[in-house]
């Protein structure tokens, strides 16, 4: 059992939850996950740690609602419990001084970027910092990306919050400009990866990408997160999840994430539909 | 109670009562029904109480097998159950899951001419008998010595440990980085061949004895064995983390969308529940599936599909019948419920879909050629015998390996080349002080009393270590 602290909305359909996990707060590092289940029939989701604090002994998670599990945890109120807790998993970021960084999130993976960006700056980097969301409401953390970041740039799909396009449009003009980075960091959904790590990989940057596929235990023992990293099967539980996006094979990470698509479509309809109780 | 007609012919030995294939091929409810009362005092009584019962060098933790025997053929069954508690914490699960056939049953005199004891069915019978009667006695433990024991896992191994340590006086914490409590017989057996509600029961008995047990706790992760010794206060920690890292081909498509680890599909069912109509963790729920593998785990896997609702389960295995790692009766109900076996059939790649999608997979024949280092024959490939089975779910139940967690974090602590810990078989200690390992994590996958054996061994030097 692990108590909500805090409860917040982020955006429209992103919310942030501060939880009480003293010892995970104390062990976990940059780029490390949890699996959660909020109620007792209710699936294991992984979810990257966004903040934690040692000394008060909390964590916090950045989730988007997206199926039926993540529409239950969001109803959870301040003070209640999520039931499963486990944690920190997955290998830490690597982090050492390397120079100029990029990072780059989209969405909701701009939370577990936060970590990774403070921890870099915390290691003497320059950093550049790009964040985009298809729109202003979904578009989360700017403040405090802002003040970890030498220099960041906000983008929307719509042009509702700084500039109009996406991350990839200002990675683009920032290598025509003539900057070079030492190192990439990505993370986001798979497409927005696929796309924009290609891009970064061309331009000779080192590139790492964080995944978040299906898993259940996240110790290494379903492999149902196994991806094809340079040909070859990796779990992103206990291997990742950061690999070098030079290798990822996306478009089979791309169709794995479709695995059951029909199922929680109609798990979420359904959810939904008890919710509004119009039957 | 009804006495039962003695036809005055050598008696034979008495069948358990079993769901029809075909009924319970469609569900999860535990295939045989265990004996009546009658049944098992019928079945005791067959049993000639031999002066040296070698049955009992046949069992791994030595139950006293001719006298819970005897106890059941006097209607004393309360006091059976009581009897093989004495030196086998979970008779409820071994009555169940042991290879009695390749243990305690292969020794009985009986066996030589006609069919042995079941001693199997006995057990699994006192220990219901007494679950069900409420009739279970929380034995007394020794005063508490102010020492504390941590246990990695809570699998067969880990709950031997514990319920030994517990009642010597130690404080006893069980570290289990699942949400639920009892490892492979939670995640990994299916309900079919050992109902959760059985594991569960054994658990609350520890849990009454004192054991403490926290959940959701991944050492390794959440806190290093090293920790646990300086900074938690724990005089020695006993490792069964178990076999938990699924094996898979490295064939081509093997990440195809409806490829499980037999862990995986097993685990989805078992601990998730994705069998029940309003399960919230999917499973693929394929018509044709295909199980590569001759293992219990294969078996299961394949009988598990079927309940799913395949119309045709099928078994992939690269030897033949007769080099089958599997249980005889596994396999043989395996056989009664319709799985097809695919003898001397190696896979060697999945076809899927534009989508991604399992459509078959694609195998070779193979024939035996000289013994292998198993001592099996080994399977050769057959050229030119290329084809392909359609099907949309594969199971691949080819194996485990040992979990890394502990041995990467802990790093003084001896690992063999397989990545097994090093642990002396006759005392269970490892070459790091004050850390104990067993199970599994030691021998490779093996079985549930095996781990249990060695999780005994491991609470008697511990006993000794922290006592004496």
């Amino acid at each position: 059992m692990s108590r909500i602290l805090k409860r917040e909305q982020l955006s429209e359909q992103v919310w942030r939850f501060r939880l009480d996990a003293p010892k995970i707060a104390k062990k976990r590092k940059a780029g490390q996950f949890i699996i959660l289940r909020p109620t007792s029939d209710s699936e294991r989701i992984p979810l990257t740690i966004a903040d934690a604090d040692p000394d008060e002994g909390w964590i916090e998670i950045v989730f988007q609602t997206v199926g039926k599990t993540t529409l239950i945890l969001k109803d959870l109120e301040e003070g209640t419990s999520v039931l499963d807790l486990a944690g920190p998993l997955g290998k830490p970021t690597h982090i050492e001084k390397f120079g100029k960084c990029l990072c780059i999130g989209g969405g909701v993976g701009v939370a577990p970027l936060y970590p990774i960006v403070c921890a870099l700056k915390a290691a003497g980097n320059e950093l550049t910092t790009i964040i985009g969301a298809r729109n202003k409401s979904l578009l989360i953390l700017e403040n405090e990306m802002a003040k970890n970041s030498d220099h960041l740039f906000a983008t929307t799909d719509d042009g509702s919050n700084g500039r109009k396009g996406f991350v990839s449009d200002v990675f683009n003009e920032l290598i025509k400009a003539g900057e070079v980075f030492d190192l990439a960091v990505v993370i986001g959904p798979p497409m927005m990866m696929k796309v924009t790590t290609s891009l970064t990989v061309s331009a000779g940057i080192k590139t790492f990408a964080s995944l978040n596929p299906i898993m259940i235990d996240g110790t290494g023992m379903c492999g149902g997160c196994r991806v094809s990293v340079f040909g070859e099967t990796k779990f992103a539980c206990v291997d990742g999840p950061e690999f070098d996006a030079a290798g990822i094979d996306w478009n089979e990470l791309l169709r794995r994430q479709n695995s059951y698509k029909a199922f929680e479509t109609k798990a979420r309809e359904d959810h939904i539909c008890r919710l509004g109780g119009n039957s | 109670m009804t006495a039962i007609e003695n036809t005055g012919k050598k008696k034979e030995r008495v069948p358990m009562r079993e769901q029809k294939p075909d009924v319970r091929g469609r569900n999860f409810q535990e295939v045989p029904f265990g004996y009546s009362e009658e049944e098992a005092m019928q079945e005791a009584s067959r049993c000639l109480n031999c002066k040296k019962p070698f049955c009992v060098d046949g069992c791994p933790v030595n139950v006293k097998i001719p006298e819970f025997v005897k106890l059941i053929s006097d209607g004393k069954f309360a006091d059976a159950a009581q009897k093989i508690k004495e030196t086998n914490a979970l008779p409820a699960v071994c009555g169940r899951v042991c290879p009695q056939e390749e243990q305690c049953e292969a020794l009985c005199i009986l066996g030589k001419k006609g069919s042995s004891v079941a001693i199997g069915n006995l057990e699994r019978f006192a220990a219901d008998w007494e679950r069900n009667n409420g009739t279970v006695n929380i034995p007394k433990c020794k005063p508490k010595n102010g020492l504390k024991v941590a246990i990695v896992g809570s699998g067969p191994a880990g709950l031997t440990c514990a319920g030994e340590l517990i009642k010597e006086g130690f404080d006893v914490t069980i570290f289990e980085a699942l949400h639920e409590t009892g490892g492979v017989l939670i995640y990994g057996i299916p309900e079919f061949r050992l109902p959760k509600e059985i594991v569960k029961k054994e658990i609350e008995f520890l849990e009454k004895l004192g054991v403490t047990i926290e959940k959701n706790f991944i050492i390794g992760k959440t806190a290093t064995v090293d920790e646990l010794l300086n900074e938690e206060g724990f005089s020695a920690v006993f490792v069964g983390s178990g076999a938990g890292l699924p094996q898979f081909m490295k064939m081509k498509g093997e990440n195809s969308i409806g490829v499980y680890s037999a862990n995986e599909y097993l685990t989805r069912n078992n601990l998730m529940r994705a069998f029940a109509p309003n399960a919230q963790t999917p499973v693929i729920k394929g018509n044709r599936t295909i199980t590569v593998g001759g293992g219990n785990v294969a078996m299961d896997s394949a009988r598990t599909a079927l309940r799913l609702g395949a119309e045709k389960s099928m078994i992939v295995y690269r030897r033949s019948k007769d080099e089958m790692p599997a249980r005889k009766a596994e396999v043989h109900h395996a056989e009664e419920e319709g799985i097809e076996f695919n003898m001397l059939c190696n896979p060697i790649e999945v076809i899927a879909n534009e989508n991604g999608f399992v459509t078959a997979l694609r195998c070779e024949r193979m024939e035996l050629g000289e013994p292998d280092a198993s001592g099996r024959r080994k399977p050769i490939p057959v050229k030119g015998s290329e084809f392909e089975i359609p099907c949309d779910v594969v199971i691949i139940a080819i194996g485990n390996t040992p979990n890394p967690l502990i041995q990467s974090t802990t790093p003084d602590i001896s690992v063999s080349k397989r990545g097994t810990i090093v642990a002396d078989e006759k005392t269970g200690r490892t070459s790091k002080k004050y850390v104990y390992a067993g199970g599994d994590i030691v021998t490779g996958a093996a079985t549930v009393i095996l781990a249990m054996g060695a999780g005994k061994t491991a609470a008697k030097s511990i006993i000794e270590d922290l006592l004496s």
